[in-house]
């Protein structure tokens, strides 16, 4: 990998089952991410997925790119929420290009969003440059 | 209700160790479609895996604090890795509430945990914003 290089964008739909079945992986059993009243009732739009659903997305991405390289740094603020409708699902779509390789280390600039609307703030995924097959 | 301001600087351990077994790591890696290795089904550990320890200490907080879960919307969180997660790991977490601030009606808490080994070596850190939002309590 080598500082300007363009990955591959990756998109992955979300739907409320995907959103029980990592309430029960997780633990977070947050009824926001599942019930449409409960999360109304606390001035939500809808069913949101976790936040860590969809930061876990971008570490998706990144191990796909890498093919599975070492995390050595992964975050972001959840500054609009990613909305999953009743049916089918919510879109998320995550860019990302090689920033800088230096000190053995691979800084990928990212890029997530839903329907058009970035939903993540200063999103960083850093990686170890000498696990990276790709 | 606002959260108590005395919060920031306590402590909050999780209850109990988590084993990092091949079944916890597969099922979470399956619910958000991590790619597997070449090796046995669960031997790759999602790298936001660590929330389960970090969750299970924020839960003792907000128990302590008798605050409503449902109340909260996670505002970022950020996960620093001093070694590669692995199947066998036997992890212990701690929640610090670094800071307190209202924002119209929310309260901000920032938090870090420290994820540690069996041996009490740091295997990640954790940053978190927490948003509260108190609501009023007819909504619910």
């Amino acid at each position: 990998m080598n500082a300007g290089d363009v990955l591959e964008t990756r998109t992955f739909t979300v739907t409320r089952a995907d959103l029980v079945a990592y309430a029960d992986a997780s633990g977070d059993h947050n009824p926001i991410h599942q019930d449409e009243d409960v999360a109304r009732s606390v001035g939500l739009p809808g069913v949101i997925a976790h936040g860590m659903y969809t930061l876990a997305l971008v570490g998706r991405a990144v191990a796909e790119w890498t093919g599975g390289a070492e995390v050595v740094d992964l975050g972001a603020k959840f500054t609009s929420p990613v909305v999953v409708p009743a049916e089918g699902g919510a879109e998320v779509v995550v860019g990302g290009t090689v920033k800088s390789v230096a000190d053995g280390l691979v800084t990928l600039a990212l890029e997530v969003t839903c329907e058009g609307q970035k939903v993540l703030g200063m999103p960083k995924a850093v990686v170890r440059e000498a696990t990276v097959r790709a | 209700m606002p959260v108590d301001p005395s919060l920031v600087g306590r402590a909050f351990p999780a209850p109990a160790p988590l084993s990092v077994t091949p079944e916890r790591v597969s099922a979470f890696a399956a619910a958000v479609g991590h790619p597997a290795g070449p090796g046995e089904p669960g031997d790759v550990v999602p790298p936001t895996f660590p929330i389960v320890l970090a969750f299970d200490a924020m839960q003792a907080f907000l128990d302590a604090e008798r605050i409503d879960l449902h109340r909260i919307v996670h505002g970022e969180q950020r996960f620093a890795y001093a070694r590669p997660l692995a199947v066998g790991d036997e992890l212990s977490a701690t929640l610090t509430v670094t800071g307190l601030r209202q924002i119209g009606g929310a309260d901000i808490i920032a938090t870090a945990s420290e994820i540690t080994d069996a041996t009490g070596a740091v295997v990640c850190t954790g940053k978190a914003t927490l948003v509260h939002s108190a609501g009023s309590e007819a909504g619910a």
